[in-house]
C-alpha cells in the first residue's frame, strides 16, 4: 500500500516538474527576447531603412524588413485565401455526403501541413526558376502562399464543419442554387471564424524564414513593385545575428522582439474575434487540434453516417 | 420468507451540480440480496444517485453531496476508510460497455491484480470461474488473448459485469446496462441479474418500465430529482398511490 | 472551386516530382547508395556524400524527442488528470503562444541561453565546447515541438471516456493505477503517433537548428559535437548553389530526402492512430 502511494507521489512530482519546465521555457524565451531587445529598440529602428554602414553598427533601422514582411505576408495570405476559401466551401457543401473522399482530402492536407517549410522553399525556388523569375517579392508571396494554403484550408474547414447541417438543407430547399447558398448562408454564419483562420495563417506566414530564404532575396530598400527583391523580419533577425559586431547583434534581438510583438498582436486579435463575435465561442485552434481525434473516429463516423442513410431510405 | 435486511440506507441525500439542485432529500432503504430498480425518465438524477453510492462523484469538482449513505453501519460519504476499499465492495456496470484496453483475460484479472493477487495459477482459475458465472466461458475460452473490444456489445457488457464481480463486491450497481444492447443480449443480462440475486444486492437504474416489471423486487420511482414513490414491486405496479406514478405507469406501459 | 481543390490535392505530388526532376542531374551521375552513405562532401570536387548530414539530422531529432516526449506526456497527464480546470485554461494560451513563436526567435533564444548553457556544462562531461552542438540543437528543437506534441496529447487524454476511468476506479484501483494501467494504454496509439509527428516536425525544422548547431561537416560522435543537419545544409548554401548545376541539384536532392522522410513519418503516425486502435 505504501509503495503504491510513493510511486504516485514520485510521478506527481515529475509531472509538476515537467509542467514547470514548459512554463519556465516560455517565460525564459519571452523574457530573454524582451530584455535583450528592448534596450536597442528605438523609434529610429522602426521608422528608418538601413543607412550606409548599418551592418557595421551605424545608423538606420529595419523599416525595410518590417514593411517587406507585411507586404509578403499580406500578399501570401491574400493569395492563400483566394484558394483556400473556395476549396473549403467546396468540401463542405458539395462533398459533404462523400465522407470517404473528404477524409482523403483532409488526410492529404494534413500531410501538406507537415511538410517542412524549407522544402516549400526549395519547391518555390524551382517554380521561380521555371517561370524565369528572379528573387522577388512575388516569388516569395507564391512560396509562402503554398506553405500557408493547407493550414488555412484546414482551419476554415474546421469552421465550416460546425455549421449546422439543417441550415444548409433549409437554404437548399428554398430553391437557391448551390453556389449561392454556399456563399451567402455559410459566409454570414462564419465570418468571424474565417477572419480568425486568416489571421492565424498570417501569423504563420510572417514568422517563417526557411521558405523565403531562396526566393525573396534581401535589400535595404522598401520594395516598390512585386518584381523587386525584399527584406523580411525573420531574415533580418537571422542575418544581423550572424554578424560579429555586437551592435548589429543587439539589433537582431530588437528585430526578434518586433517580430514577436507583431505575432502576439495578431494572435490576440484572432482570439478576441473568435471569442467575441462567434455565437458558439468557437476556438479554431482547439478544433484544429481535434483533427487527430477525428482520425480516430473515422470508422465510427463512417458507420454512423451509413446507418443514418439506411434509416432515411426506409 | 425471511425478513428483508437493509444493505444500503440513504438518509437526506442532497446533490448539487454547481447551483443546480439535482437530488432533493433522497431517503431509501435498499434491501439486501434483492434487485432494487430505480425508475424514472432520463435526466431525473438516477445516474447521479448511483454515482453517489460508490462516490464516483468525487471525480467531478462541481458536484457537491450532502447527507448520509450508510453501508454496513458506516457512512461512506464521510468515512475515513480508503475510498478504493469502499469502491471495491461495489461492482459497477455502465450504460455502454467500457472494456478496459486489454485482452479478455486481463479484463477479468485486472481487479484481482489490483488487489494484489498475482499468482498465475490462481488467476487462471478465477478468470475461468467468473467467465463461467456470466456464461461467457464457452464463447471465449479459445481466444482469451484477444482484445476485449473484439467481442460483441452484449458479450462486452457481460464481460464488464464479470469484471465487477472479481473484487468480491456485496453490491452491484448498474446504470441502464441494457440500453445499448439488442433484445437477446438484454435478456441474457437480465437473466444474469436474476441468477446473481442470491449473492449480491443489485441496484439497477432503468427507464424501461417493462424491464423493471420483469426483474424488480423493490422499486424507487424518481421524477426531477425527487422520489415520488417507493415500495415492493408488487405493490408498486399493482397498487400505486401517487398520481404521478399512476400516470407514468399508464403512459409508458401501453 | 474544383480547379483549386485539384491544385491543392496534387501539391504533394508536384513537390515530389519537382524536387525529383531537379535531382536527376545528380542521380544520373551518382548511385543513390553512394549519395546516402558516402562520407565525403566536397561540392567543388563533385563529391556529394550526404551521410554526415543525415546522421546529424538523426542525432538532433532524437535528442529533441528524448527530451520532449517524456516532458509532454507527464505534462499532458498532469493537466488533464490532476490539475484544476482553470490551470488548463491558463496553459492553453501559453501553449498556443509557444506554438506561434517563429523559429528564428527560437534560434535567437537558443544562441542567448542554450548555447552558453551547453558550453558551461560541457566540461562536466570532460569536453571543451563552444556550445554550438547537437545538444543545443536538440534542446532548442525540443522546446519547439513541445507545444505541438502537447496539444495532441491533451486532446487525446481528454477524449478518453470518463466511464473507462470510473470502471477502473470502481474495481478499487487508485487514481495512479488507473492512469498507469488503463489511460496510458488506451492512449498509446495516440502517444506513439504524436511522437511520430513530433519527429517529422523536428526533422524538417531549419532556422532555429541552423543557428545553434555549429554547422561543421563532420560525423558527430556524441551530443556535444557540432553537427550539420540536412535542412541547415540547404539553407546555408542557397546562395552559392546557382553557380554550380551539380551543387544545385545536390541541394534539391537534400530537400527531396527531407520531404520523403517527413512524409514517411507523417503517414506512419497518422496510420498508427487510425489502424492501431486494437482495443
Amino acid at each position: 500500500m505504501m509503495t503504491k502511494k510513493t510511486e504516485e507521489n514520485i510521478f506527481k512530482v515529475l509531472m509538476v516538474l515537467s509542467t514547470s519546465i514548459i512554463i519556465c521555457g516560455f517565460l525564459l524565451i519571452m523574457g530573454s527576447v524582451l530584455i535583450k531587445g528592448l534596450p536597442t529598440l528605438s523609434i529610429e529602428m522602426l521608422t528608418e531603412v538601413p543607412q550606409g554602414g548599418y551592418y557595421f553598427g551605424k545608423g538606420g533601422g529595419i523599416l525595410n524588413a518590417i514593411v517587406g514582411s507585411l507586404y509578403l505576408s499580406l500578399g501570401a495570405t491574400f493569395l492563400a485565401f483566394i484558394v483556400a476559401l473556395p476549396v473549403s466551401l467546396f468540401m463542405n457543401v458539395y462533398l459533404i455526403n462523400k465522407n470517404k473522399l473528404l477524409n482523403v482530402i483532409r488526410y492529404l492536407l494534413d500531410l501538406l501541413w507537415g511538410v517542412p517549410s524549407i522544402v516549400y522553399g526549395a519547391f518555390g525556388f524551382i517554380i521561380m526558376v521555371y517561370f524565369g523569375l528572379r528573387t522577388s517579392l512575388l516569388a516569395g508571396i507564391i512560396t509562402v502562399a503554398l506553405f500557408v494554403i493547407p493550414i488555412m484550408i484546414r482551419a476554415m474547414d474546421e469552421v465550416f464543419k460546425t455549421v449546422p447541417r439543417g441550415l444548409i438543407e433549409v437554404a437548399f430547399s428554398l430553391g437557391s442554387t448551390k453556389s449561392e447558398t454556399a456563399f451567402k448562408v455559410f459566409f454570414k454564419q462564419v465570418i468571424p471564424s474565417v477572419v480568425t483562420a486568416v489571421l492565424l495563417s498570417f501569423g504563420r506566414a510572417i514568422g517563417d524564414a526557411a521558405s523565403i530564404l531562396f526566393t525573396t532575396g534581401y535589400t535595404d530598400s522598401i520594395p516598390t513593385s512585386l518584381l523587386e527583391p525584399t527584406a523580411t523580419l525573420p531574415l533580418a533577425v537571422f542575418f544581423q545575428l550572424s554578424s560579429p559586431i555586437p551592435e548589429v547583434q543587439n539589433r537582431a534581438y530588437a528585430s526578434a522582439l518586433v517580430l514577436i510583438l507583431i505575432i502576439l498582436i495578431i494572435s490576440l486579435l484572432a482570439r478576441i474575434i473568435s471569442n467575441k463575435n462567434n455565437l458558439k465561442k468557437f476556438n479554431i485552434k482547439n478544433a484544429v487540434n481535434k483533427r487527430f481525434i477525428y482520425y480516430k473516429n473515422i470508422r465510427n463516423n463512417y458507420n454512423l453516417s451509413y446507418k443514418k442513410r439506411r434509416k432515411s431510405q426506409q | 420468507m425471511k425478513a428483508t435486511e437493509t444493505e444500503i440506507k440513504i438518509n437526506n441525500l442532497n446533490v448539487f451540480h454547481g447551483n443546480h439542485h439535482t437530488l432533493k432529500n433522497i431517503n431509501i432503504e435498499i434491501p439486501k440480496q434483492k434487485i432494487t430498480v430505480i425508475l424514472g425518465s432520463s435526466g431525473c438524477g438516477k445516474t447521479t444517485l448511483l454515482k453517489c453510492l460508490n462516490r464516483l462523484t468525487d471525480l467531478y469538482s462541481n458536484i457537491k453531496v450532502n447527507g448520509e449513505i450508510i453501508i454496513n453501519g458506516e457512512d461512506i460519504l464521510h468515512s475515513k476508510e480508503d475510498i478504493t476499499n469502499i469502491r471495491r465492495k461495489m461492482g459497477l456496470l455502465s450504460q455502454m460497455p467500457y472494456p478496459l484496453p486489454m485482452n479478455i483475460y486481463n479484463n477479468i484479472a485486472y481487479g484481482l491484480k489490483i488487489s494484489g493477487r498475482k499468482k498465475k495459477k490462481y488467476l487462471n482459475k478465477r478468470v475461468e470461474y467468473y467467465l463461467k458465472q456470466i456464461n461467457l466461458w464457452e464463447e471465449v475460452k479459445d481466444r482469451l488473448k484477444d482484445p476485449a473490444s473484439s467481442l460483441s456489445l452484449g458479450q462486452q457488457q457481460r464481460l464488464c459485469l464479470a469484471r465487477g464481480l472479481t473484487v468480491d463486491p456485496n453490491i452491484i450497481l448498474a446504470d441502464e446496462p441494457t440500453s445499448a444492447l439488442d433484445p437477446v443480449s438484454s435478456n441474457a443480462i437480465e437473466e444474469l441479474f436474476l441468477n446473481l440475486k442470491q449473492h449480491y444486492t443489485t441496484v439497477l437504474v432503468t427507464h424501461t418500465l417493462r424491464q423493471a416489471k420483469r426483474i424488480a423486487d423493490y422499486v424507487v420511482f424518481m421524477y426531477l430529482g425527487e422520489i415520488i414513490e417507493q415500495g415492493p414491486a408488487d405493490e408498486f405496479f399493482n397498487n400505486p398511490k401517487m398520481e404521478k406514478t399512476k400516470s407514468y405507469l399508464r403512459g409508458t406501459s401501453n | 472551386m474544383l480547379a483549386c481543390l485539384l491544385l491543392v490535392m496534387t501539391m504533394p505530388l508536384l513537390i515530389g516530382i519537382g524536387l525529383f526532376l531537379k535531382s536527376t542531374l545528380l542521380l544520373d551521375n551518382n548511385s543513390i547508395i553512394n549519395l546516402l552513405f558516402s562520407k565525403t562532401w566536397k561540392p567543388l570536387n563533385q563529391n556529394f556524400g550526404f551521410y554526415p548530414f543525415i546522421i546529424s539530422s538523426i542525432w538532433v531529432t532524437l535528442t529533441a524527442i528524448i527530451i520532449a516526449a517524456p516532458i509532454c506526456l507527464l505534462t499532458a497527464i498532469y493537466l488533464t488528470q490532476y490539475s484544476k480546470k482553470y490551470f488548463l485554461k491558463i496553459m492553453h494560451p501559453v501553449i498556443d503562444i509557444l506554438a506561434g513563436i517563429p523559429s528564428v526567435v527560437y534560434g535567437v533564444c537558443g544562441v542567448l541561453i542554450i548555447v552558453p548553457f551547453v558550453s558551461t556544462i560541457a566540461p562536466i562531461f570532460g569536453k571543451q565546447s563552444s556550445g554550438y552542438t547537437i545538444l543545443s540543437g536538440g534542446i532548442v528543437l525540443s522546446i519547439m515541438i513541445t507545444p505541438f506534441i502537447l496539444n495532441i496529447l491533451i486532446e487525446i487524454f481528454r477524449n478518453i471516456p470518463d466511464e473507462l476511468k470510473e470502471a477502473s476506479l470502481s474495481l478499487g484501483a487508485t487514481k495512479w493505477e488507473t492512469i498507469k494501467f488503463v489511460l496510458i494504454k488506451k492512449a498509446s496509439p495516440g502517444i506513439i503517433s504524436s511522437i511520430g509527428l513530433g519527429i517529422s516536425r523536428a526533422f524538417g525544422e531549419t532556422m532555429a537548428v541552423l543557428m545553434v548547431v555549429g554547422n561543421v561537416t563532420k560525423i558527430p560522435k556524441n551530443a556535444l559535437d557540432p553537427g550539420y543537419p540536412l535542412p541547415a545544409l540547404i539553407a546555408n548554401n542557397y546562395g552559392e548553389m546557382l553557380s554550380i548545376p551539380m551543387y544545385d541539384s545536390a541541394l534539391m536532392f537534400g530537400a527531396l530526402i527531407l520531404f520523403v522522410v517527413v512524409l514517411f513519418f507523417n503517414i506512419i503516425s497518422r496510420l498508427t492512430i487510425t489502424k492501431l486502435e486494437i482495443y
